[in-house]
């Protein structure tokens, strides 16, 4: 088990390597490079070499990278071109602001989605699964930014309950924040439990139909009994990496609801960073972004092989 | 007369179609389960018999609904109970034993945790009370070392022993009547009738009524006291077991018995026309009238009913059984094959064949070091000639499909060669294969339903061997496909179908058809009948055998069923742990001396008749890898003579009928201890 843990872990750093690899690569062959960039039309003469010296362009592009892997590793960044700040400094209130959002959207949305998606499947076809079933999918079906701009209208516009963008100091405490992030949280949390939803409607009714459930039955096990001994933790299972999934994508930043919220999470530094060509920034993020996916998809394959007495002895076995 | 334990009265089982109208799959079923007995419900897929069984617990599957009729248990109805008046009466009245044990016990719980809750549900005992329970029911069923069995998960037991499970969990609550749903199906031969024997015992033992369904006329003989037998959701025979095996007065059991190959007879069985009608297809007549050869106008226009003829204690329902009394002579014939004439062409040989699934590692294969030493099948050595059928047989993982696939070059030999034609080395990897050695050599698989595209059509199915190998397109390609469905006994209109609209059997003969459409001169048949019903497994096997003596191919037919390998087959392989044991002509080796591990086979088949009982010489154990040193069949061997068994391999010897027996027993002295 214990190699196991270690196998899959070397195997997260070398994906890492290769993804630092291709940011790198993939910012050296684009045109120009940070100089070009950051000086724009004084980009000549003297002040082109001075710059070029100054961040270390002369020397060979692996000697750069070597460098810039090695600086990585023991946490820095380097420094982003735009304000010529430490990039880690840049990152900081970004991924905590990100945490938050996402935190809080998982704490309420997963849950939610697992209950929903067990009442639909359970009362299938029955008024309860034909309500949440038909407000699930409208929610899928409606884009974030239709959503978003949607709940702002309605409850910050003509209701004024909330504010309708967020404006937060980056020393604001968790209380501060919290007041702010409720609608960009309804929003998210709107798409993401309607697709778990979906997913754990459609994997408890499949149990559901299995042999063992009517053994089950027919063994005079009493339905809420059987329901959450027999059905449950199988049906629940194949949710696992889904969730993971949900979660590095609620991390890496959730693009469009943090732009209309103007809300000052990762998924809006990414945007930033890309159109103001701060390539360090970007490169920054990229692996930010990896490890997250990277982590969390082990943690959530580690969970699978736990909680699967199949998988289990089948890996104990090898 | 002993106490009626529970009683179907006019029970009537169905759903309601996307037009609105009402179809019933079961029709007016009446039946009652004394104390102490044990009644089989025989019938093919869709007959109803599973739904009948399911209904004597209260159970309706989703979907279906009761039309009418009632089902009492001691004269309380369970279509009418609560769900918590039934949480009583299941697992602590009646219990069941589902078909397939291995989907049946939840996977993520411990076989302990399952048994315990039957225990915690229908017994008042403690926690050390349930605990020894456990260890004794785990006993009971006979099921090794069962202190520790009780921590394992299901998945981690073998088919056999996850029935067991099964069993001890529906023993759990002291049960007065058991239910049984084909709950030997899938298992290997000998452990098919280890459990049997089980349940046999376990009768007597308790006194606990039981309900057996099968479709299998074998293990229902070995059980029951009454069979019932089922056909289109009716009750068509019931009586006394002896009577029906014996004296079939119904032609629906007379054709389903005479369908079924038979271990004392060589031959093919006779197979039934026609298949089972749909659920709801039958507005009046007899439903048996478009396949019975017994059928009058009469029967056309008139429904039969279940009549009761004192005399034999039988009810039957057919208006003709009198002309089926006193046939039951003719149940004991079959189909004579044309003697195979075999020009003696070695077409295909196989020269010391090993076979390994073990991945070879990195690092070996980088020093070309072979890592496997004990590969899943070795020293395979068979020359077919050419137009015989040669079978391989053996329990699963005997090797058999295993060769089966590297002849079809599926799958890569380790060592040895498979030769073709004039000793030409065929490439064991498929790609290096010439094309027409591709066309030459044909694979039929075990289940048409995943054999078959379903989003082509028959046409385009039999269309692309066509237009692979013989370039064909236009009238030329259309008038191929019709001769292909006409050999196969398939009319024209077939072509526009799709593999969802036929039946099993239909399926299965567009597969044949799709082999044979490219003019191949082997064909590889991998347990080609397994899933399908007996009367269509007669059909197929008559029209494999037909085809065969038309275009004189070859066959290898890989299959678990001896008696069906009896049928069909000239030579008989029979494989243990991927070693050959045994090999020769089919009437030798199905007579004695044989092979210890074929006599145990042998013993163990199921026959359609109370008189013959199997013969139970070796433990059912799984051996999960064959053993390094010495014979094969050591581990379970029950003529065992000592070390020389474990550390050497047997000589092959060959008897004076021809056929070669690999044992370190005298051939002489088999035969004279098998006598």
């Amino acid at each position: 088990m214990l190699l196991l843990i270690l196998k899959r872990i070397g195997l997260g750093l070398i994906t890492l390597f290769i993804v630092s690899l291709i940011t790198f690569v993939g910012v050296e062959v684009l045109p120009g490079d940070a100089c070009t960039t950051y000086l724009e039309r004084e980009a000549y003469g003297s002040a082109l070499d001075a710059c070029i010296k100054r961040l270390g362009l002369d020397v060979p592009a692996y000697e750069r990278y070597l460098e810039w892997a090695s600086n990585v590793v023991r946490g820095d960044f380097g420094y982003s071109l735009s304000g010529e700040m430490p990039i880690n400094e840049v990152l900081g209130p970004r991924v905590k602001n990100s945490l938050v959002l996402a935190s809080v959207s998982i704490l309420i949305g997963i849950p939610l989605a697992i209950v929903l998606g067990i009442i639909t499947a359970l009362w299938r076809d029955k008024l309860p699964d034909i309500m949440i079933s038909t407000i699930t999918i409208f929610s899928m079906t409606i884009p974030e930014f239709i959503s978003a701009t949607l709940l702002i209208l309605i409850v910050a516009i003509w209701l004024g309950w909330l504010p309708g963008i967020v404006i937060i100091p980056s020393d604001a405490t968790f209380y501060e924040l919290l007041s702010n992030i409720i609608l960009p949280v309804v929003a998210i949390s709107m798409i993401m439990t309607a697709h778990m939803a979906r997913m754990v409607r459609s994997s408890v009714i499949q149990v559901m139909a299995s042999d063992y459930v009517q053994m089950a039955i027919l063994k005079g096990v009493p339905y809420w009994k059987m329901v959450f001994r027999h059905v449950l933790p199988n049906a629940l299972l194949p949710a696992i990496n889904v969730v993971a999934l949900t979660i590095a994508w609620l991390l890496g930043g959730v693009v469009v609801t943090e732009v209309v919220f103007n809300y000052p999470g990762l998924g809006r530094l990414v945007i930033e960073s890309i159109s103001n060509r701060d390539l360090p920034v970007v490169q920054a993020l990229a692996i930010i972004l990896a490890s997250i996916y990277v982590g969390i998809n082990l943690i959530a394959d580690l969970m699978t092989l736990m909680l699967n007495p199949r998988l289990k002895s089948l890996q104990i076995r090898k | 007369m002993s106490e009626i334990i529970e009683s179907v009265k006019n029970l009537s089982i169905g759903f309601n179609s996307q037009k609105g109208k009402q179809i019933s799959i079961l029709r007016n079923v009446s039946t009652n389960i004394k104390k102490g007995e044990t009644v089989g419900i025989v019938g093919e897929s869709g007959s109803g018999k599973s739904t009948l069984a399911l209904a004597m617990m209260g159970y309706i599957k989703q979907g279906l609904f009761p039309l009418k009729g009632e089902c009492l248990f001691k004269s309380e109805d369970l279509l009418k109970m609560s769900s918590r008046q039934l949480e009583k009466i299941r697992g602590r009245k009646i219990a069941m034993i589902p078909q397939n044990a291995g989907q049946a016990l939840t996977p993520n719980l411990k076989i302990g945790y399952q048994i315990d809750e039957a225990l915690r549900l229908h017994t008042d005992l403690n926690k050390t009370e349930r605990d020894k329970k456990i260890s004794e029911l785990l006993n009971k069923v006979r099921l090794p070392s069962p202190e520790t069995m009780a921590f394992r998960y299901p998945h981690e037991l073998s088919g056999g022993q996850q029935q067991r499970v099964a069993v001890a969990m529906a023993l759990a609550g002291k049960p007065d009547l058991l239910l049984l749903d084909e709950p030997t199906t899938g298992l290997d031969v000998t452990t098919q009738a280890h459990v049997l024997e089980l349940l046999r015992f376990i009768a007597k033992d308790t006194g606990t009524s039981m309900i057996y369904v099968s479709h299998d006329l074998g293990a229902i003989a070995q059980v029951s006291d009454r069979i019932v037998v089922m056909y289109a959701g009716e009750i068509v025979l019931e009586g006394p077991a002896r009577k029906i095996l014996k004296e079939p007065i119904h032609p629906y059991t007379y054709g389903l018995l005479k369908s079924i190959p038979k271990l004392s007879l060589a031959g093919l069985p006779a197979s039934m026309p026609g298949s089972q009608p749909q659920p709801g297809s039958i507005n009046e007549g007899c439903s048996f009238y478009d396949r019975c050869n017994l059928a009058t106008d009469h029967c056309k226009k008139n429904t039969p009913d279940l009549e009761h003829i004192k005399e034999l204690n039988t009810n039957v329902r057919c208006f003709n059984h009198n002309e089926l009394i006193n046939q039951n002579n003719n149940l004991q014939t079959s189909i004579t094959k044309k003697s195979n004439n075999s020009e003696a062409i070695e077409v295909l040989k196989l020269k010391d064949v090993s076979i390994s699934y073990a991945k070879q590692k990195f690092f070996d294969q980088l020093l070309n070091k072979i890592s496997d030493q004990n590969p899943t099948v070795k020293d395979i050595n068979i020359d077919i000639k050419k137009g015989e059928t040669i079978a391989l047989v053996g329990e699963s993982g005997s090797g058999k499909s295993t060769i089966l696939k590297s002849i079809a070059g599926l799958l890569k030999t380790k060592d040895g060669q498979i030769k073709f034609e004039n000793d030409r080395i065929l490439s064991s990897n498929l790609k290096m294969r010439n094309p027409n050695d591709l066309r030459a050599i044909q694979l039929i698989f075990q289940n048409p339903d995943e054999s078959l595209n379903p989003n082509h059509t028959v046409e385009q199915i039999l269309s692309q061997p066509l237009k692979l190998y013989f370039n064909l397109s236009g009238e030329e390609l259309k008038k191929n496909i019709i001769d292909l469905l006409k050999k196969v006994r398939l009319g024209e209109f077939y072509m526009s179908r799709y593999p969802r609209q036929l039946s099993g059997g239909e399926k299965q003969r567009v597969a044949v058809a799709r082999a044979f459409a490219a003019k191949p001169d082997i064909i590889l048949c991998d347990e080609v009948t397994s899933a399908l019903d007996v009367s269509v497994q007669a059909a197929v096997l008559n029209l494999l055998q037909q085809l065969k003596e038309d275009l004189g191919t070859t066959y290898v037919f890989v299959s678990h069923d001896l008696a069906v390998v009896r049928a069909i087959s000239d030579r008989v392989a029979v494989l243990y742990q991927g070693r050959l044991c045994e090999i020769g002509p089919s009437q030798n080796v199905y007579k004695f001396p044989s092979h210890p591990y074929t006599e145990v086979l042998l013993g163990a088949v199921l026959e359609p008749d109370p008189d013959i009982k199997p013969k139970l010489v070796a433990e059912d154990i799984v051996e999960e890898k064959p053993p390094e040193k010495g014979c094969s069949f050591q581990g379970r061997c029950p003529r065992k003579i000592g070390d020389i068994c474990n550390l050497e391999v047997p000589p092959w010897q060959i008897g004076e009928n021809g056929n070669a027996i690999r044992c370190h027993i005298n051939i002489d002295e088999l035969a004279s201890l098998q006598q």
